[in-house]
C-alpha cells in the first residue's frame, strides 16, 4: 500500500500505538539490563543472593516475553489496520489489562518473592520453600492471566475484522488463492501473518488460561490434583506459542517498510501463502521438542518435534528470509538505521534458527538441553532478531528513515556485533556443558560469564541509544 | 564427544547464513538492476535448495532416530545393567547407590518428590554425557555405558527454587578389575 492512499491515524489510536512502543522501548532496556545483571553476578563480579538471582531471572524472561508481544503486537496494529476495520478502544483495554498484569507480574516477584521462573512448572508455584508462598505466586500467575486476557481481546478483534472484511479466517491465510483460483488479488503479506498470529495466539493463550486456572485452582485447594505432565505439555504449547508468534507479528515491519526502500513488491505469492500456511500448522505442533527430555511422552510426538522442527526452517529460511534477500539485491536500496536494524533482524532470525533446529535433535538435546545453548540461540534470534527488527519499526514510526545520525550508525554496529558476540558466548558455555538457569557458576565456567557480561552491556549501552532516539523523536511521529 | 560435533555443524552453517547475508548486503547498495530477471534466477536456485534441504532432513531424521535415548524406559534394558534408582527433591538427590564399575551400563530411575527436576550426569571433565527429566508420578529410565573410571557429577537441569543450583551429587566409578589388572601387567612388562 503506497503512502498517499494510507488513511491518517485517528488522534487516540496514535497515541495508543506510540504509548505501546514507549513503554516497549523503556522495558526493553530494563530487561536487558536485568539480563547483564544475571550474567555479571555470574561472573562472581557482584555477589548476588540466590533468591534475588532467581526473581530477576522470572522477571527478565516473563518481562521479555511479555513486552515482546506487546511491541509485536503495536506493529501488527499499525500495518493491519491499513487493511481492516480495527477497534481502538481494544488497543487500549489491552493495554490497561497489561500494565495491571505487570503491576501484579512485578508485586508477585520483588514483593511476594516469586522466583519460579517465567515458565512456573508446576508443582513450582507451591512450593517456594520459605522463598515465596501462594499470595506471591498467585499474584504472579493472576498477572500472567490479566495479559493473557488482554490480548486474547486484540487478537478476536482482529479476527472480527478480517473475517468481516475477507469473508473469513481461510480467506485471511489466501487459501482460495492457495489451493483454487482465487477471485481477485491474494489478501496481502500483513493480513496473512496477522491471520496466522491470531490463530495460533488465540489457541496458544487459550491453553494458557486453563493452566493458569488449574494451578491457581491448586494452590489454595491442593486436593485438587493436577498432573505435572499434563500442565508441562500445556505451558510449553502457551510459552512457544506465544513466543514465536512475536516475531511472526514484527516481521510484518519487514514485509511493509523494506519494499519502500528496494522499490520492490513483497506480493502474496502461491510460495508465501503456503509458507504461512505451514507455519500456522508448525508453530502450534512443534512444542514437543521442549519435551525431548521427557522420555515417558509418546516416541512418535517426540519424533514429531524433531521431525517439525527440522521443517519449521524451511519457511523461514528459504521463504521469508530468502524473500527478503532476492528483494534487496541489487536494487540500489540506501541503507539507513530503519532499513539496517529490519536487514539485520531477518539475519538474526535466520542465523539464530540454526542452532534452534539442530538443538530439536533427539539426540542433540540429550547434551544439550536446558545447557547455556537454549539461550543461545534465543538470545540470537530475539536480540539480533526480534528485538533489531522492533527498534528499527521505532525508528520508522518516529520518521527517522533517512535522517540517521553518527550514533545511530554507532550504536548498529555496536549492537550487531556484541549482539552476536554475547549470544556466542551461551553457545559456547552449551558446548562447554554449562547449565542454564544457574544462579552460581563453577570456577572453570565463570570465564565464559565474564566476557558475556562485557558483550550484554555493550547491546544495553547500543539499545539505550535506540530507546532514546525514539523517545526523542515522539513529537515528530508518523500521523499515518 | 558429541558436542564437538554439534558445535562444528553448527558453526559452519552459521557461517554460511553470515556469508549469503554479507554477499547480499554488499550488493544491495549497488546499481539497480531489473528485478524480474533477479527473481527468476533466485527462485529457481531456491527450488533446488528446496530439495537439498529435503533430502537432508530426511536422511538426518532416519539416522538420528534409529537410537533414540528412550529404550530403557519403555523397558528395553541392557542386560546386566546396573539399575540405579533417582529421587530428585528440593534440592537434593538420593540414589538406590552410587557407585558403579567402568564400562558398567547403568540405568537411572529418575523420579521426583516434589517439583520437576532435571537429572545430568557430567563426566569427570564436567561434560555432560546425557540427561532426563525427573518428575512427581513418572519414572524417566536413563541408561548409559559409563567408560572412564571416577567421580561423575548428578547436577540438576530444571529449574526447582532458589538452590537448584546447589543440587548436585557425586557418582563414583571405580577402574575395571580386569582392566587395573591388564594395566599393572602392561606396566610390569614396560618395566
Amino acid at each position: 500500500m503506497s503512502e498517499a492512499t494510507i488513511s491518517p491515524l485517528p488522534t487516540s489510536a496514535r497515541a495508543g500505538v506510540l504509548t505501546y512502543l514507549a513503554i516497549s522501548a523503556l522495558v526493553f532496556v530494563l530487561m536487558m539490563a536485568l539480563g547483564v545483571l544475571m550474567r555479571v553476578g555470574q561472573a562472581d563480579w557482584l555477589w548476588m543472593p540466590p533468591d534475588i538471582f532467581y526473581q530477576v531471572m522470572t522477571a527478565h524472561g516473563a518481562g521479555m516475553v511479555g513486552i515482546s508481544g506487546l511491541a509485536g503486537s503495536a506493529v501488527m496494529w499499525y500495518f493491519l489496520r491499513r487493511y481492516v476495520d480495527l477497534t481502538v478502544g481494544i488497543l487500549w483495554t489491552n493495554l490497561a489489562l497489561f500494565l495491571l498484569g505487570v503491576v501484579l507480574i512485578l508485586g508477585g516477584i520483588f514483593v511476594g518473592g516469586f522466583a519460579g521462573g517465567w515458565t512456573f512448572l508446576f508443582p513450582l508455584p507451591s512450593h517456594g520453600m520459605g522463598a515465596w508462598g501462594n499470595v506471591g505466586a498467585a499474584c504472579y500467575l493472576l498477572g500472567l492471566m490479566s495479559i493473557g486476557v488482554g490480548f486474547l481481546l486484540l487478537y478476536l478483534d482482529a479476527a472480527r475484522a478480517i473475517i468481516s472484511r475477507f469473508g473469513s479466517l481461510a480467506k485471511g491465510l489466501g487459501w482460495p488463492h492457495l489451493f483454487g483460483r482465487g477471485e481477485g488479488e491474494p489478501p496481502p503479506p500483513t493480513v496473512v501473518a496477522s491471520t496466522m498470529v491470531l490463530i495460533i495466539n488465540t489457541a496458544g493463550i487459550t491453553a494458557g488460561a486453563v493452566v493458569l486456572v488449574l494451578i491457581l485452582v491448586n494452590l489454595f485447594v491442593p486436593t485438587f490434583a493436577v498432573d505435572p505432565l499434563l500442565t508441562k505439555n500445556l505451558i510449553y504449547f502457551f510459552g512457544h506459542v506465544f513466543i514465536n508468534a512475536t516475531i511472526y507479528q514484527a516481521v510484518i515491519a519487514v514485509y511493509e517498510i523494506l519494499p519502500t526502500y528496494t522499490k520492490r513488491p513483497w506480493p502474496s505469492s502461491r510460495v508465501f501463502l503456503a509458507a504461512w500456511t505451514a507455519s500456522t500448522i508448525m508453530v502450534m505442533s512443534v512444542y514437543p521438542h521442549h519435551l525431548l527430555m521427557d522420555f515417558v511422552m509418546p516416541t512418535w510426538a517426540l519424533i514429531i518435534g524433531q521431525v517439525v522442527s527440522y521443517l519449521s526452517g524451511i519457511p523461514i529460511l528459504i521463504v521469508t528470509a530468502y524473500n527478503a534477500l532476492t528483494n534487496v539485491y541489487r536494487s540500489g536500496m540506501r541503507w539507513d538505521i530503519v532499513s539496517g536494524l529490519l536487514f539485520l533482524s531477518i539475519f538474526g532470525w535466520g542465523v539464530g534458527i540454526v542452532p534452534a533446529i539442530i538443538d530439536g535433535t533427539i539426540a542433540v538435546n540429550n547434551v544439550m538441553h536446558n545447557t547455556m545453548w537454549v539461550p543461545g540461540h534465543v538470545h540470537t534470534y530475539l536480540i539480533v532478531g526480534l528485538v533489531a527488527m522492533l527498534f528499527g519499526f521505532m525508528y520508522h514510526v518516529a520518521g527517522q528513515n533517512g535522517a540517521t545520525k553518527t550514533i545511530d550508525k554507532v550504536a548498529f554496529w555496536v549492537y550487531a556485533a556484541a549482539g552476536m558476540a554475547f549470544s556466542f558466548m551461551f553457545l559456547l558455555s552449551g558446548y562447554a556443558s554449562v547449565p542454564r538457569r544457574f544462579a552460581e557458576h563453577l570456577p572453570e565456567w565463570v570465564e565464559y560469564s565474564a566476557s558475556s557480561s562485557v558483550f550484554g552491556a555493550l547491546v544495553l549501552l547500543a539499545a539505550v541509544v535506540f530507546a532514546v532516539r525514539f523517545l526523542t523523536s515522539l513529537k515528530t511521529a508518523r500521523t499515518t | 564427544m558429541i558436542q564437538g560435533t554439534i558445535f562444528l555443524v553448527t558453526i559452519v552453517l552459521m557461517a554460511v547464513v553470515v556469508g549469503v547475508f554479507v554477499f547480499i548486503a554488499i550488493n544491495a547498495g549497488k546499481e539497480s538492476v531489473d528485478y524480474g530477471p533477479v527473481q527468476a534466477k533466485a527462485f529457481g536456485i531456491r527450488t533446488g535448495l528446496f530439495w537439498v534441504i529435503v533430502v537432508a532432513g530426511v536422511l538426518i531424521t532416519v539416522i538420528t532416530t534409529l537410537d533414540l535415548p528412550y529404550a530403557a524406559t519403555r523397558g528395553d534394558v541392557a542386560e546386566g545393567a546396573v539399575k540405579v534408582q533417582v529421587d530428585g527433591r528440593q534440592w537434593l538427590w538420593t540414589l538406590s547407590q552410587d557407585s558403579a564399575t567402568a564400562d558398567d551400563t547403568v540405568v537411572f530411575e529418575v523420579t521426583a518428590g516434589d517439583v520437576n527436576h532435571g537429572l545430568g550426569v557430567y563426566d569427570p571433565n564436567m561434560r555432560l554425557l546425557g540427561q532426563t527429566q525427573a518428575m512427581p508420578g513418572y519414572v524417566n529410565s536413563l541408561q548409559l555405558t559409563l567408560r572412564e573410571p571416577g567421580t561423575y557429577k548428578l547436577l540438576c537441569l530444571e529449574y526447582c527454587g532458589t538452590a537448584h543450583h546447589a543440587m548436585m551429587s557425586n557418582f563414583e566409578v571405580t577402574a575395571h578389575p580386569d582392566h587395573a589388572s591388564a594395566t599393572i601387567t602392561q606396566g610390569r612388562d614396560g618395566a
